[in-house]
């Protein structure tokens, strides 16, 4: 996404742009949850739009917690999330960044696709081109847009190597249904779709959770779990089972009845929030979207896709400018950092930089949820024996469950 | 779940198989490694422990994701990308 936003920017400015792509199309190795918000993109690319390959809006928000055998949702509905320009869309890379590599290139831009980059070439210290194979393209800049495990940046330097704390991993499976289905069983009408976020029993404790989004005629679920908690686990737990078991819990296996599993799909995800930024720019070098660690989880939104595009879009306006003085050093690429200052990009990073450290606590993915849980099923549960009074009941589960941790720990909430 | 059910799932991949293997391991590290996180992280079932008590890899399934060698701590994992135009293509991503 970085790339090609980068790519069509260039293009449109007039200067000369390769994109080289290791899959058989634009797509091909792409992965998202899948969710776009609109508004911080709109403007940055105001011409595609219109007819870009999206899913559905999203016309409904739920989150769930979840314990083991019960699960508690909030949902918002709102007319906001039916004003269009609408708020957000469902998406799948696989159609999107095929039509998105088809209008960089008529922009103007060149797309290579089936082509690994493997190395850079380097000119008196600095980054003059890639190496692909047997090629070696010479180029002003390198825009390293090679995702999350970008190799390209950490040869630069300007990445050290990825530590498990920082990082999860995303498993989906997309679950084809007709429309008809997906509208009834999410209560949508025609173009609408739903966006739901679980947390809670579903990754054993572990920082993570689940997530559905309706497309047009499939589902999109999946789970995101931390690697440094699966390798701190005392009783391994293989990340595939995590998924299926989740699949299977009956709040999930409801809405994809019938469906039809047609692809699986995996992809890391950044976690380290701003404290993991790497160095964004060096001499004839830029990084951005996922190679950047573009990525943003706030615990009720996670966000990557829009801070790829704009990340493209600031990459392309720095090297625009550097093109013009004809200086392509450190020192005039630095542009590219000071866009990105100014842009929401890291302005939204910065201020959820204690996000990680506050979703960092395992009590927020097992004892919270399931005392949420456990406190409604008694509230409403009807038994033989006479009924306790409503306040009795949450107020001796909170006491039994939580003592008093809790509070100390809600102070924590006023850092996000 | 067996990895011959995740086997399963990813028949429903297209993976263009490279004949160049695209990740290594060094024997005589996993020998000495006692956690073995790779074995369980992995999404697609890519390693497993063979009779012989070695790090076996399973590549045709590989979605490329990484987490394998981000949990390799010990840095045992040389890990790269399949050569252009092979390993996984989604379709829908």
């Amino acid at each position: 996404m970085a790339g090609l936003s980068a790519a069509y920017a260039l293009a449109k400015d007039g200067v000369e742009v390769l994109v080289i792509e290791r899959g058989d199309y634009s797509g091909a190795k792409n992965v998202t949850g899948g969710r776009l918000y609109m508004n911080p993109v709109r403007k940055l690319l105001p011409d595609l739009w219109a007819e870009a390959p999206l899913e559905r809006f999203v016309a409904q928000e739920t989150i769930s917690v979840m314990s083991e055998t019960s699960s508690v949702s909030i949902g918002l509905s709102s007319e906001k999330l039916r004003q269009e320009p609408y708020h957000s869309y469902t998406i799948l890379r696989g159609k999107f960044d095929r039509w998105f590599a088809d209008k960089a290139a008529e922009a103007g831009a060149m797309l290579v696709t089936k082509q690994k980059v493997d190395d850079l070439l380097r000119e008196n210290g600095k980054i003059a081109g890639i190496v692909s194979g047997e090629d070696q393209i010479q180029a002003n800049v390198v825009v390293a847009a090679d995702g999350i495990m970008s190799q390209i940046a950490e040869r630069a330097g300007l990445k050290e190597r990825h530590k498990p704390k920082e990082f999860a991993v995303g498993i989906k499976e997309v679950v084809e249904l007709p429309s008809q289905s997906i509208e009834d069983r999410f209560n949508l009408t025609n173009g609408e779709g739903a966006a739901r976020m679980y947390m809670g029993s579903l990754t054993k404790g572990m920082f993570g959770g689940g997530f559905l989004y309706t497309n047009k005629d499939s589902v999109s679920l999946g789970i995101v779990v931390s690697i440094a908690d699966m390798m701190a686990r005392n009783q391994p737990i293989e990340s595939p089972d995590l998924f299926e078991e989740f699949k299977s819990r009956p709040e999930i296996a409801a809405l994809i009845r019938g469906g039809e599993t047609v692809e699986y799909s995996a992809h890391v995800i950044g976690e380290g929030g701003y404290g993991a930024i790497p160095q964004l720019y060096g001499d004839g070098i830029v990084v951005a979207g996922d190679a950047a660690g573009l990525n943003l989880n706030t615990g009720l939104t996670v966000r990557g896709m829009e801070f790829a595009i704009a990340s493209g879009v600031m990459a392309a306006r720095a090297i625009k400018r550097a093109k013009d003085g004809n200086d392509f050093s450190k020192a005039s690429l630095a542009n590219y950092q000071s866009l990105m200052q100014e842009s929401f990009v890291l302005k939204d990073m910065y201020t959820f930089r204690n996000a990680p450290g506050f979703l960092d606590n395992p009590r927020l993915f097992n004892l919270y949820p399931q005392v949420v849980c456990e406190t409604l099923e008694k509230m409403m549960f009807i038994g033989e024996e006479p009924k306790k009074k409503l306040s009795s009941t949450a107020l001796a589960e909170i006491r039994h469950k939580l003592g008093f941790s809790w509070v100390k720990e809600a102070r924590g909430v006023f850092k996000l | 779940m067996s990895k011959a059910d995740v086997k399963a799932k990813l028949g429903h991949d297209a993976i263009k198989v490279d004949s160049v293997k695209h990740i290594k391991v060094k024997q005589e590290v996993c020998a000495r490694c006692k956690e073995r996180y790779c074995i369980y992280v992995c999404p697609a079932g890519v390693y497993k422990l063979n009779k012989e008590g070695q790090i076996e890899l399973d590549l045709d399934g590989c979605l490329e994701c990484g987490t394998c060698r981000i949990a390799c701590v010990k840095e045992a994992i040389d890990w790269t990308y399949p050569r252009g135009g092979f390993g996984v293509q989604f379709k829908f991503g």
